[in-house]
This record gives C-alpha cells, structure tokens and sequence, in this order.
C-alpha cells in the first residue's frame, strides 16, 4: 500500500514554519468568514437555498446537462464531453493545436489539477502559464497547492522572494508583498496580452442560458477570459446550476464562506461568444473523471454539492495541523477527505476518510450543508469492506471487541482478562506505555488503568 | 419517573465514578433509575472505525434492550449523538424497515444527562456544592452534534461554591476522535496540545466535559505532562452533595 | 458510443433511485432568505464599496463633468480611454480621451478609463458591467490600470438577489457578458497580506450621481 494520510503528515507536523502560516492563515479567514456570515440575519436561509437548488441539480442531472449544452451552442459556443482525465487533456491539447499556439495562460482551476492538465500540456509542447499569483507560486516552484483559496500558504516572503528574483531575473527585488505581487503582474501582463488561447475551470454553469461564471479576485480571470482569441473551459459535470436567478444564492455564500468578503473584487459570466468583445472561439469541456461515481452512491451524492469555497479547510483541526499536502490529493481538507476516496477510490485514498477527529467544525460552516462528517463514516465503512485500510491487527482487535460487546456476559469475562493483560504496564494507576498499534496513544498521552471495580459491579452490589 | 441508565461501555469499564455519579444525581432528583443489565455498547467504535456490521449488530442489540423505555438516559453526548444521527443511516443501509422504525420512535426518548435535566425537566439546580475553580471544555458531540449549547454551563452555574472560569478556545476539538486518536496519533497530539495550553491558562483546578472520552485524551496529556489539573465528568460536579 | 452517451447513460444509472416521475420542480428550494433591505440603499452603498479602499464621491449631475475631471487630475491621469456613447455632459475637460476601440497594447498605455455601469449593489457595494450604454467592452475597465466609474444613484439596488433578477433579464435578451466589480484587484496570497492592484486595476474611483 502507498503511503497514507499518516505518514504524509508526519512529515508536515515537523514543519513549524509551515504549522505558523497554517495557523494565522487559517484564524484570520475564519475570523473573517463569521464576521460576514454573522452579518447576515438570513445566513441559514441561504443555506437552506443553496442545498436544496444543488439537490435538484444532482437528482435530474441528466436534464441539466443536455439543457447546458443546447444553451452553450445556441450562444455560439461548442461542447466537448470527457469521461476522463486523459480523454479531457486530449481534447484541451487538440483544440489549443488547432489554433497553433505554443503556450495557454491559465486561470486557476481544481479541475484543471485535478486531471493533471498542465503536464498533458507541457508533453504536447504546449507552455501553460498560470495566472493566479499563488499559483504562479507554486508553479514556479514546482510544488503542488496546499490550500484551495490560498495555495501557496505554505511558503513564506523570503522564500517567494528568493524564487522571483531567480525565476524572473530581479536580483534587487525586495520581500515586500506589494513588490512582489508587482514583479508578477509585470510578468504576466505581457503574458495576458500576447497570448491567444486561455484555460479556465467554472465556478458555475447554468443550464437556462449555457453562461459560465468565474469568482476571483486578481483580475487574471477576467483577463483569461476576456484578451485571448480561444478560450476552452473545463467545467465539472456537478457544476451546474439550473437558472441565472439560482446565481443570487452562490453569489452571496460563496464569496462569504470563501475568501470572508461581502463580495469578491471580480466575478465574471459570460454566454457563449459576444460579437466584439472576448474570445470568438469558445469550448466547453464537461468532465466526468469519477463524479458519476459520486453521484451513485445516495449517502456520498451530496460530497457533488460542493462550491470549493474552503469554507472547511479553515475550521478543521486536522488541516490546521498539516496543511493540504498530507492528504495526498488536489482536495484537501475535510472535502478532499470525502470527495477524493469517491473520485480515485478507495485503494488510492483509504486513508484519507479517517484523517478526521469527526468534530463537526465542517459541516457546520458548509455553505450548502454538506454533512462531511456523515459521508467520511460512510467512507469508512467501505474502506474496511473494501479491505484498503487497517492492517490484520486492527481488524483482529475490532472483531475481537465486537464479540466482546455482543452480550453480557462477554463483557464481563473481557473485562476480567483486561484487568490481566493490563498488570505488566500500569504503574500508580496509570499507563504510559502500550505495545503495539495501540503505542500511539501513550506516545503523548497518558491512560487511565481499569479499576478493579466496574459501574456494573457497584450496581449489583447496592 | 422511570429512568433508564445507559451507562456507555467506556464509562462502565473505565470510569465507574461518572454512572455513580449519574445515579446519584438522578436519585436525589427523585427520580426511579433501573440499569437494563443487557446493555453493552451503542456500537459508536466499530461504526466510526468503518466495522459497520459490527456496529449494526450492535445498534440492533441496543434498540432491543431499550425499545420499551420511556426515558434513557446517558452520560455521554457522543453515545447519545451516535444513536441519534447514525442509527437512521444503519438502518437504512441495511435497508431493514422495521429497525428503522424502532430507531425512529426510540431515539427521542434516549437523551444525554445535562439535556435530560435542563431541556426535559427544567432543572438546573441540583443541589450540588463543589467548591474549586473549575473550567468547562463543550465536547464536540455535545455542542454540533445535540446543540446542547449552553445546557451544561447552566447546571454548572448553580452549583454552590462552584467559581467558573470560560476555557479559550472552548469550541475547538480536543483532537480524540475516538480512534482518530490512534490510527492519526501524531496529528491527534497535535490538536490536543492546544487545548492542553488553553485548559492550564485558565488556572482551574478542575477541568470538566460532558463525555469521558474527551476527558481521557485532554487529561491523558495533562497527566503526561505533569498537570496538577483533574478532569471530571459533569455528573460528577453534580453529585457533590453539601 | 460517443463519450457523450456514456456520460449521460453513467448518469442515469447512477440516479436510478429517483423515481421515474419526479420533476427537477418537485425538488422543494425555499427562498426564505431577503430579497430587499431596509434603509438608504445609496448611503449604504457608498459605505459598503468604502470598505474594499475605492474613494467614492456624491456629485450633483450638472457637476458631474467638472467633477470627473478633478478626480483624474488629483490621480495625475491625463490620457482616458472611453466607451464610444458617454454623453457630452459626462466628458471631462483638462484631459485627453481616447476611444476604447484601441488595440490591447494601446489600451495597456493609457492612464485610465472612465465608464458608466448597468447598476449597482449596495449591500456588497458592487458594480456592475453589462456591455451596455456607457460601458464599452470589458477590456476597457480592465487593461488600463485606473477605472472611473459613473454611478447614477438610481441604478443602485439594494441586494444581490435585485441585481440578478436585472442582469439575469438582460443575460437573457442579449447574451452580453457580465461583470461584477467590488474594489480594486486584490490578493492576499503571500502570507495572507492584502495587496490592492494585481492584474486589474490598482485604483477605483466611484461617483455617484445624485439629485442636488
């Protein structure tokens, strides 16, 4: 078995410059987050709303998608669909060939990530460029996103600093943010205004009019989407919404749960090609890669929900902890716990439904009440009936306190035995080491010994 | 009225002290406790670890040895949250109807003490005196998953002598998980170290929960490091009589 | 099969407990959440667009050319691209204006652009850009790296859910692109610092039109 959640963040718990930028990064946008949130006197309501339009989206899927597609091509755009990530990455490679350009810029996508777009790109002899400061970070740097809303909250100044000055050949650049995003948007400008094919994700996708909207801030997005003569964009078969009005909800959750504002600087929609003004070749590619998985499993359909706000992230203590690098995957966080096992399986990501205490944090902020912790116990469980996480001696442990459990007089005799076993390691009523799979707890922390006396014990004895 | 006790399998083993203690509190409340002696575990380990047919056997076993009780009543909101939330999912993955039904009219009647006393009853006085400073941590399972809100502050706060001091970042996990805290051992003590330096800050002598199992892992790490701070269990502070 | 057809046939499978009846209609969305707010829609605005750091003036139309031209002047602008159908009245003095039918390159070494807008939102203290009269394609309020934008006071509506019911009216009728502006470009990813002014532009300056 590859390596699993634990050992990835083994690695990211010893990195304290990485635990101090997870730390501040992740109480500065929660503290943001509930102030505009809290603003809000019909909070729930909206909730309420964004759940339930995305439930109906999800139940007749199949009547979103062809009503899309009708309304991209009536708007003059064309659709392309993938089953999977290979399928998609050739079609992108195609259709950027056709046009006879040598590099992409992109707008920073999940979905592009997630199929692994930019090294099908790169082996076609295709240069992407990614606009989106921190991915630009992290593409520069050849290392792989740790955080939906902010992906390069791993590295600090000094570090972006030291890696413009070599990539963009400014030995004098200063470490000074403004300086920074300075030297990028003089990079890219000159990208943005010499390059004639553009990749984008979608925030959303409406049905009624075959309109796809992007959320940011930077100005990259509208650039990607409004300079370049082509324009593909990549769009997740869940992210439809059914009509332009449904767009009043997501507007208002996702710029709140997101990034913690009333509103994000910049929010583009577009239908189709516009005589005179934007890209006049527009293509639509419509992903499967693995959702229809998703979508056929009743407990797991609603993980589809999702508006990539990150809204989870920020609250979860786990993340807090390790950063989005030890989960292994372009999801990380709570959601990435739950949507990634459905997406690869999970044989590839068994480990990552159990990387949670189940405290709840998440689906308490979930802007379309995703219950993650409901859909990483139901994870759980076909993990272990999959046999793609926990080793013989845990399974032999648990079937060994489920025969325990099932009846009275069990319990009983189980007691006594542990009350034998446990002698050789309590010492003053406390144990400060156990063998086995079970030294993890006493590696920080102490146990309490079994008392001689159990409740029930006291019981029949008044 | 007739209370029936589920003591959970942890504190039945491990921490005797609390279902005592539980007793105690209801008897003085003058109320008629009876401990249905075929209860064993609500099957949260096995369900939380991925063994959902164990866990199923389990909740099976539960919803009989419970089903004709008027009242059940536990010391633990993370028991009581399982019953609750994931008993309708069990039996709706077994696809068995008639459990579903049993669970449906069995689960409001099971309640977590604090909330059987405040919410059902209307009790917050209960005639308890403790006279240490004490610090109270809101358990995951109690505060997102029953909502319990501020139910247990309102019982501490009429206990006599009691002098109460608010634990910062209260409402962040305690990082156990249950076997979270073992299989994620490492990233569990990690979460846990910030609640430790939170629970010594407050200088209370006394840190208390709604569930015993919170209380394992906080106080584990307290009596690592050496901590004169002790944990206690809600019903514990309660039963302190004058 | 084409890949289309797996897709849709991976769909229905995948959805085979939805009964064969139900409607995506019979899916209940409650819209329980507000459609209006209360109070001065236009002070609210100018408060709401304050806090992303845009300086927002009230000015009276007959000042409005007078005043435009003040507010390039105090920003050093000189050369201005505007769309083709702003009104003489809108027209500062002191300054040249360009069209915004400029090439990119060119637009890129203008000063700035001043514009209208389709309407505007208070509670999120938004702009918004429909490609209709006074508003000239979207390059024009993106390359140059100042934006002046010309609010009447009557196009302020107070929510989102105002806006959308507008624009998702115009969307319709003539498929034109939309975009939605609150403050100045912005990024906070190098250490969660906020830094105004990435790819769009630094600087966002707002006039509301009212009355006198």
């Amino acid at each position: 078995m590859k390596s699993g959640f634990p050992e990835r963040a083994h690695v990211a718990l010893r990195d304290m410059q990485l635990r101090r930028n997870l730390a501040l990064a992740t109480t500065t946008i929660r503290g943001k987050r509930a102030a505009v949130t809290g603003e809000r006197g019909d909070w729930e309501e909206l909730r309420v709303a964004g759940a339930a339009i995305k439930r109906r989206v999800l139940r007749h899927l199949e009547d979103y998608l062809l009503q899309f597609e009708s309304s991209v091509q009536r708007a003059g755009g064309s659709v392309h669909w993938a089953r999977d990530a290979q399928e998609a990455n050739e079609i992108v490679v195609q259709l950027v060939r056709r046009t006879g350009a040598s590099e992409v810029v992109k707008v920073k996508s999940l979905t592009t990530d997630e199929i692994g777009l930019n090294d099908a790109l790169t082996a076609a002899g295709i240069r992407p460029i990614e606009t989106d400061l921190a991915e630009l970070i992290c593409q520069l740097a050849d290392e792989r996103p740790s955080h939906i809303l902010v992906p390069a909250i791993h590295k600090n100044r000094v570090e972006i600093r030291d890696l413009f000055r070599r990539e963009f050949g400014l030995p004098d650049l200063t470490e000074e943010p403004t300086e920074l995003a300075g030297a990028a948007r003089a990079y890219l400008r000159e990208k943005f205004l010499s390059t004639a094919v553009a990749v984008s994700g979608a925030n959303f996708a409406v049905a009624e009019s075959g309109s796809i909207c992007v959320v940011e801030s930077e100005g990259n997005g509208r650039f990607c989407t409004t300079l370049p003569e082509t324009l593909i964009t990549i769009v997740g078969i869940e992210k439809l919404v059914p009509t332009l009005n449904d767009l009043e909800v997501f507007l208002q959750l996702l710029p709140r749960s997101s990034t913690g504002e009333r509103m994000n600087p910049y929010t583009s929609l577009w239908t189709g090609v516009a005589p005179g003004d934007g890209p006049q070749e527009f293509h639509v590619v419509l992903l499967d890669n693995g959702r229809t998985n998703v979508l056929a499993d009743e407990v797991g359909r609603q993980t589809l929900a999702c508006i990539r706000c990150s809204a989870c992230l920020n609250v979860c203590p786990v993340y807090e902890r390790t950063g989005g690098h030890a989960y292994g995957s372009v999801y990380p966080g709570p959601i990435g716990a739950i949507l990634t096992p459905q997406l690869v399986g999970t044989a590839e990501a068994g480990s990552l439904p159990f990387a949670s205490s189940l405290c709840g944090a998440c689906a308490e902020v979930c802007p379309v009440k995703i219950d993650i912790p409901q859909v990483l116990v139901h994870l759980r469980g076909r993990a272990i009936r999959e046999r793609t996480a926990a080793g013989a001696g845990e399974r032999m442990m648990m079937s060994a306190a489920g025969w325990a459990l099932a009846g009275e007089r069990r319990f009983r005799w189980a007691r006594r035995v542990g009350r034998l076993v446990q002698r050789p390691f309590v010492r003053e009523n406390k144990i400060e080491r156990l063998p086995g799979g079970l030294s993890g707890w006493t590696m920080t922390r102490d146990l309490p010994a079994m008392p001689r006396r159990s409740f029930r014990e006291w019981w029949n004895g008044r | 009225m007739r209370v029936a006790l589920f003591i959970t399998c942890m504190n039945d083993t491990l921490f005797p002290e609390t279902g005592i203690a539980t007793v105690q509190v209801l008897e003085r409340l003058g109320h008629d406790v009876v401990f249905p002696k075929a209860q064993t575990c609500c099957g949260q380990l096995h369900l939380n670890t991925g063994y959902h047919d164990s866990a199923a056997d389990l909740a099976r076993r539960f919803v009989r040895v419970f089903v004709e009780e008027e009242i059940v009543v536990a010391p633990s909101a993370s028991c009581v949250a399982t019953i609750r939330e994931f008993y309708p999912y069990l039996a709706e993955q077994l696809d068995d109807g008639a459990l579903a039904e049993e669970v449906e009219a069995l689960t409001p009647r099971v309640m977590e003490l604090t909330e059987f006393l405040v919410r059902r009853l209307g009790v917050t006085d209960v005639g308890s005196r403790f006279s240490e400073r004490v610090t109270y941590h809101p358990t995951c399972h109690s505060l997102r998953g029953l909502q319990l809100g501020d139910v247990p502050l309102s019982l501490l706060r009429a206990v006599d002598g009691l002098e109460f001091v608010e634990l910062p970042g209260a409402t962040e996990c305690c990082g156990f998980g249950g076997t979270f805290a073992i299989k994620n051992a490492e990233t569990s003590s990690a979460i846990l170290e910030s609640k430790l330096e939170n629970v010594v800050a407050t200088g209370a002598a006394v840190l208390t929960a709604v569930d015993r199992s919170c209380l394992t892992q906080i106080g584990g790490g307290l009596s690592r490091m050496g901590s004169q701070v002790r944990t206690l269990h809600i019903a514990e502070i309660l039963a302190a009589a004058p | 099969m084409t890949a289309r057809d797996v897709i849709l046939a991976r769909v229905a499978e995948g959805l085979r407990d939805v009964p064969t009846g139900e409607l995506a209609d019979d899916i209940d969305v409650p819209r329980d959440y507000f459609r209006t707010v209360e109070g001065d829609a236009v002070e609210r605005f100018i408060e709401r667009i304050s806090a992303y750091k845009t300086t927002v003036k009230r000015v009276a139309p007959a000042d409005l050319a007078q005043r435009s031209a003040e507010q390039l002047r105090s920003r050093g602008l000189g050369r201005i691209a505007i769309p083709p159908d702003l009104p003489d009245e809108w027209l500062p003095s002191g300054v040249k204006l360009l069209s915004s039918a400029l090439d990119v390159q060119a637009l890129d070494a203008v000063d700035g652009a001043l514009t209208g807008c389709a309407l505007a939102i208070a509670e999120t203290g938004t702009i918004v850009l429909d490609g209709g009269a006074r508003q000239g394609r979207r390059a024009l309020s993106l390359v140059p790296d100042y934006h002046l934008c010309i609010v009447d006071e009557q196009q302020i509506v107070g929510t989102v859910p105002e806006a959308i019911d507008l624009i998702a009216a115009s969307v319709r009728r003539m498929l034109r692109p939309v975009t939605f502006i609150s403050g100045p470009s912005a990024t906070s990813d190098i250490e969660l610092a906020r830094v105004e002014g990435v790819h769009g532009p630094r600087t966002l300056d707002v006039l509301v039109v009212s009355p006198a």
